[in-house]
């Protein structure tokens, strides 16, 4: 009776903590989702050069590989996540320029975002209904991960379209698959860190964004 | 000029993020827990939806 007791009250205990990290992780992630669309817009109007995606992208990859570890479990950890989307919506600014140049590029933009929301929060839902455990993808995901960063880094200097193009559409598959392992994992206990599992779907999102704005650009953008 | 050094600039950033994943993928593949009866159905589908989706995203805007 007693060991059913304190077995019932662990379980609830769990599924407390479980809903406390989830709670967190989607009220930081809207917060940076915002921080980052107003780095862009700044980006966007000081119209700068294409060099600005790198710096900004390479210099938030620092953060996430050499300092978020150190921080994940402080109160100075947030500041580092709003640094990274901060950085991320800021190299956004040249893209989302090049775009605006297409006749119908606002369209384009307008629909890659939608989209990009409809995605993540459909799969999320999923993800949260179901409470399947999508821990078996880890595998997979990473792999598939390593395969795509093989056939960019080819593609920079071959510069096929059609390549770039099947990239892209990759990408977006594995980056949906990420969306419910990474979900799955807060909802099973593998992620209590909400710092940490915020950049995993601000990451996820972020690169659906990019990738179904590049396939919306080649497959219905018209130049003016 | 200034394309060529966005493009090394570009392949070293890449490069980078593939050695920081290559331990982890390794350790994943290894690690991660096979999958049980069902459990790719429940994957297929929602990515299958994600594909009609983008379809549906790219025929908006053609």
């Amino acid at each position: 009776m007693y060991e059913n007791q304190t077995v019932a009250r662990r379980s609830a205990e769990s599924a407390l903590a479980t809903n406390k990290v989830l709670r967190n992780t989607y009220a930081l992630l809207s917060m940076t989702l915002l921080f980052s669309a107003i780095t862009a817009a700044a980006s966007m109007s000081l119209m700068l050069g294409p060099g600005t995606y790198l710096l900004s992208v390479g210099g938030a990859f620092l953060l996430i590989w050499l300092v978020l570890p150190r921080t994940a479990n402080t109160s100075a950890g947030i500041g580092v996540v709003f640094a990274i989307t901060g950085l991320l919506g800021f190299s956004l600014g040249p893209i989302l320029n090049q775009y605006l140049a297409l006749s119908n590029g606002s369209e384009i933009i307008m629909t890659a975002l939608g989209g990009t929301g409809v995605i993540f929060l459909g799969l999320s839902g999923y993800a949260l209904t179901t409470r399947r455990d999508f821990s078996f993808l880890g595998g997979m995901l990473f792999v598939g991960l390593v395969v795509i960063l093989i056939a960019a880094i080819a593609n920079i200097f071959l510069a096929i379209p059609a390549m770039s193009l099947a990239i892209s559409a990759v990408v977006i598959l594995l980056f949906s698959g990420f969306i419910l392992y990474d979900t799955s994992r807060i909802i099973n206990g593998g992620q209590t860190n909400y710092i940490m599992a915020t950049v995993s779907l601000y990451l996820n999102i972020f690169n659906i964004f990019i990738h179904l704005l590049n396939i919306l650009g080649a497959l219905g953008g018209n130049n003016r | 000029m200034d394309s060529m050094w966005i493009k090394i600039g570009s392949a070293v950033l890449l490069g980078a993020m593939l050695i920081y994943i290559w331990p982890r993928a390794k350790y994943m593949l290894k690690e991660s827990p096979k999958a049980g009866k069902g459990d790719w159905g429940s994957v297929l589908l929602p990515i299958a939806m994600v594909v009609l989706f983008v379809l549906l995203l790219i025929s908006m805007v053609r």
